[in-house]
Formats: C-alpha cells, structure tokens, sequence
C-alpha cells in the first residue's frame, strides 16, 4: 500500500525534526537572560532570601543542567504531561484542550472559504487571460498579498463593525451573553474567517491562475479544443484536472504561513484560540505553554504535509497505480 | 534547448505582445520608491519628532491641511510618525534581509561546494527551518531575548535565510559543471580561489534579488512582531506600533491612525516585489518570452 509507506517515511522524517525544534527550544530559553523565578517573586523578589529562591529554582528544576531538563520534559511529554502554565496557573494541556476547537473551527472555515475563492478567481483570471476581469483579480490578489492580514483585519472592523455595524468587532459571544449560542457565534465566525481567507488566497488564486495558463497551453488541451470541445470543457474537464496537482503539494507546504494568519487574526479579534495564546504565552514569557504552542504548530506543518502527500496518492493516478512520485 | 515554442501555440484570443502597463509598471516601482526613500532620509532633517510628545487638545483629529493624515489618540502627527515609522521598518529590513542573505549564501556556498554528507545535512536543516511557522518562531526567540531592534533582527534572519541558501546552492552546483570551473580546475587553482574568482562574481546576482525580495518579508515580520507588542520598545514610531496604537481608537471611529501607517507598509512591498519580478524577467529572456505569449 502506497499510502502506509508515505506516512512511514513522512514519521521517519518528522521524528529528528520534532526533536531538532524542541531541544532548540530549550537551549534558547537557557541561554535566554529571563529568570522564570524572578517574575513568579514579582515584587517579593526583594524580600525573598535567595535560599528560597534557590528552593523554587530547585522545585522548578531549573537548576539541572539542560539536556537532563530536556529529557525530563520529554518523557512527561510522552505521558501527557506537558507542565503548568506559569502566567495562567492552569495545566498546560488544559489551556490548550479548552482553545484548540475554536482554532480549529476558524481555520477550517477559512481554509473552505479560501479553497473557493482561489480556485475560482484563479481559474477566471486564467480562462479570460489579460481582459478586465483578470487585471482586476490578478490587481486585488497582489495588494492583498502584500497587505498585512492584521491590517487587513482592522480596516474591516472598522468598516463592518464600526461604520455599517453589520458584524461584531471581535470575540466569540456577546459580552453581556453568559452561554455560547449558535447565531451569536455564526456572528462572530464571519470576520476572522473571511480575513483569514482572504489575505491566504492570494498567493492560492496566483498560483492557480499561474498553473492554469501554463497547462491551458498544453498539446492535450489543444487537443480537446481541436476535437470540438467546448472552451468551457476543455478548461474545467482537461485543463483544471492536471493544474490542480502540484497544488495539493505547495497547500501541504503552506501550513506555516496558515498558522502566522491564525495568529494575527486571532489576535485582532480576541479569538480566544490557542494562536492568539500564543502571544499572551510570549508577552508573559510563559515558557511552558510557548513551548507547547511552538510544538503543536510544527506538528501541524508536519502533518499538513502528510496530507499532501497522501492526497497526492488518491488525485494523481501515476502515483496511485505506480507508486511514483 | 529544447526546440523554441512556435507562435501556433499561442490561444487565439491573447494578443501575444506585452501590453503598456507590465512594461510600464517597474517605472512606477521605482518612482514610488525613490519618492519613500527620499521622504525617509530628507524629512526627519527638517522636522524633528517628539517620540515622548502628547499634545490632547490635538488628538483624535481627522485629516486637514495641517494634518494630512490626521493626529493619533494622544495628539501625534500620523504623517510624521509614518515617515519616522517607515525609516525605522525599513533600516531593521534591510539589516534583516542583509543578515539573512548572508547567512544563507554562507550555508548554499557551503552546501553547494562541498558536497556530499555536509550537503545533506546542511539541506535538512533548510527544510527544518522551512517547517517553522517563521513569525512563531520570531516570537519566541523576541519572547526570551527582551524585545528590541536587535532581536527582531536576529529573529527575521534566523528564520529567513533558507530561500537565499537554497538558490545559492543549486546556482553553485550548476556552476560546478561549467567548462569554465574545469578549466580553472585543470589550470591548478585551489578550491578557495575559484569560489572567490569564479563563484562570487556569477552569484552576486542571484544573492542581490534574494536581498531585494526579502525586504518587504524582513518589513511585514517587523511590523507584524511591534504590533502584537513583541517588536520594537512601545513609544517608538514605527509602522506596526503605530497601527497597534490605532487598534485601540479605531472602535471610536478613528480610521486614519492605523490605514495610514498600513498603506505605508502595503506600497514599498508591493513596489519591491514588482522591482524584482521585472529583474527576474529581465535576467532570464526565457521566462519574459514565455509569459509575454
């Protein structure tokens, strides 16, 4: 089976990486001047004897060298154990089970959202290449790329909240609202969606467009249009189908770049997801929890792209029959 | 080579002729930047600004005559904290992009030269930095190293080097194979000298238009850090500050202190990248005739 072998090799691969990146982690909060000891004392830290500080750094481990402090997290890693949140006092894996499905609620929106308008906008600005249509698409796609999705995300508060007052500015409910309810969310999901889709589809609908008029070119499509097809066929039932294949690979690669927009965006609209965690976990120097974030963002690039690379085995046939890439 | 494309293959209803505007658009490019580039370095020395000065009676005003982009929620001109933002952003992405090149150019030297293990293991490393979310990343390592200039520096080159290493080794391994590499090989030159005689000069290129696109990353990584309060010190003016400040007073319907400092992100960026498709086009013939079809 071609795919067992896939996610073997992608988990051979994936092992060294995840271990690269949190033992990285920690050697940069060793050599970091922050001592985790002093901000828990806060104010105290003046009244404080230092064998009590000593004690907690003790307490903490912090006093052991780094590889034994590594090896330790590791293996409560392994267990489950992945600490308490020094800013929130609550466990780790709590903070992050409690936050993880509104992330993922977000995301999954607007990767949907954001499949639709690439592929799309993409297809029409390659099927009618150089008229108004495409100028105008291909014009929008590169302002967005190049605009910051936080800013992106302000302008659109400030029309739709704030001028027309169509939508909420931000959070998951109403502030006056004790209980989540669905209208209310739905509510509140349309604009970190829409904005995370939007400035994520940009480079999505070029590079569609891109490969489409490079496969629009093609002897096959010619072909098709020789033998009497329609363009409108030609182009969905021909064309389409083989430009959309290196797509599945570089939507697996665009994991990192999906995870800095959930962050902005989540950040702008107080989404209380684990991205926008992040930066109150960085803001507190909350170790801990940072590097659990850190971690589970590289396991969602990882995984990302096994994805592609198992979607790869079902879209192209070569690959499906064969067994090559 | 392959047999050269033959016009028939051209879809009938594209004219085949590059129209006024891509061949007019790096002019533009460059207009606009000269225009940035000159307001940058000419008016801070006639106007200075007061990064502590709060001045409430004038705050909150929308753009007049005499504050053409408005004043903030403390009084501040936006105009001139934009220009003084604008400096700012792009002093730390030149020094980012600069930093980045140089590393990756090292590490593709490097990688590409020697060849074999170290290659590999130079390559999977790239890859190891290309699976990070790179702002996270910048995050953490702002996080632990006190926010300032120089960490987000460091964070945006650390994390942006991987493109410019990658280009640089396979120019390097395709230089490799030149006749011309043989012939100073067969001539006795050591391997240094023909890294810096015959590498450098051919790279040098390459290594420019990987600087020049990763300015406006360096500028977005900068400006995304300061406002999420990760970049640089709070009072200071720079572009992601600033629209961070206009966060908070944007709710009372004050738009002109975060659209600003945004457009002033938005135009080097999309400037820059229009500069350097049109070297890109420019430096391969190839790929302007084909995209010209």
């Amino acid at each position: 089976m071609t795919w067992v072998r896939i996610v073997a090799w992608r988990a051979v691969m994936a092992a060294p990486l995840l271990l690269a990146v949190t033992f990285a982690m920690f050697a940069l909060a060793k050599a970091s001047p922050f001592d985790p000891v002093r901000q828990y004392l806060g104010d105290r830290a003046m009244t404080t004897g230092p064998e009590i500080a000593a004690r907690i750094r003790a307490n903490w481990g912090l006093d052991r060298p780094l590889v034994e402090q590594y090896v330790t997290w590791l293996g409560n890693l392994v267990t489950g154990d992945l600490g308490e949140s020094r800013s929130l006092r609550l466990p780790v894996t709590q903070v992050i089970g409690e936050r993880l499905g509104w992330t993922l609620l977000v995301v999954g929106c607007a990767l949907a959202l954001m499949l639709v308008i690439g592929l799309v906008g993409g297809t029409l600005a390659a099927w009618r290449r150089d008229s108004w249509p495409d100028r105008l698409i291909t014009g929008t796609a590169f302002a967005v790329e190049a605009a910051p999705v936080f800013w992106v995300g302000l302008l659109a508060i400030w029309v739709f909240a704030v001028k027309l007052g169509w939508l909420p500015a931000g959070g998951l409910t109403d502030a006056a609202s004790a209980t989540v309810t669905l209208p209310d969310l739905l509510r509140h999901l349309v604009l970190p969606v829409v904005v995370l889709a939007f400035s994520q589809s940009s480079w999505l609908l070029l590079f569609v467009r891109e490969s489409v008029v490079g496969v629009l070119r093609e002897d096959f499509v010619l072909g098709a249009r020789a033998r009497g097809l329609r363009s409108r066929t030609a182009l969905v039932r021909h064309a389409l189908r083989s430009a959309l294949l290196p797509f599945i690979t570089i939507m697996g690669a665009r994991v990192p770049e999906l995870v800095t927009g959930a962050i902005l965006v989540e950040a702008v609209f107080s989404w209380p997801g684990v991205a926008g965690t992040t930066i109150k976990a960085a803001l507190a120097v909350d170790f801990p929890l940072l590097a659990a974030l850190t971690l589970l963002a590289t396991v969602a690039v990882v995984l990302g792209n096994l994805l592609a690379d198992l979607a790869y085995t079902v879209a192209d046939p070569r690959v499906r029959v064969l067994g090559v890439g | 080579m392959a047999a050269p494309k033959t016009r028939w293959r051209a879809r009938p209803e594209t004219s085949g002729r590059v129209t006024g505007w891509p061949a007019r658009r790096h002019r533009l490019a460059l207009g606009t930047l000269a225009v940035l580039v000159a307001a940058v370095v000419l008016v801070p020395l006639f106007a200075r600004l007061d990064q502590q000065l709060v001045d409430l009676p004038s705050s909150g005003l929308a753009p007049s005559w005499a504050h053409p982009f408005g004043t903030d929620e403390v009084g501040r001109d936006v105009l001139l904290r934009s220009i003084y933002g604008l400096r700012v952003s792009l002093l730390v992405g030149l020094t980012a992009a600069v930093a980045g090149v140089l590393i990756g150019g090292l590490v593709g030297l490097a990688a590409g030269t020697a060849g074999g293990g170290v290659d590999r293991l130079l390559m999977r490393i790239v890859d190891g930095f290309n699976a990070l979310p790179h702002l996270l990343f910048g995050i953490f390592i702002v996080a632990l190293f006190s926010p300032s200039a120089i960490a987000v520096i460091v964070s945006v080159a650390v994390t942006h080097w991987t493109t410019a290493a990658r280009i640089v080794r396979s120019e390097v391994l395709s230089l490799r194979g030149r006749p011309f590499v043989d012939a100073a090989i067969s001539g006795g030159s050591s391997r240094a000298r023909i890294v810096r005689r015959h590498f450098l000069p051919n790279l040098a290129p390459h290594l420019l238009l990987a600087a020049v696109l990763m300015i406006p990353h360096a500028i977005w990584h900068e400006t995304a850090l300061s406002f999420l309060g990760l970049g640089l010190p709070a009072h200071l003016a720079s572009l992601g500050n600033m629209i961070n400040d206009g966060q908070r007073s944007l709710l009372a319907g004050d738009w002109w202190s975060s659209l600003f400092p945004g457009l002033l992100i938005l135009l080097p960026t999309l400037a820059i990248s229009a500069l350097a498709q049109h070297l890109r086009d420019r430096s391969s013939p190839r790929h302007r005739s084909e995209s010209a079809l």
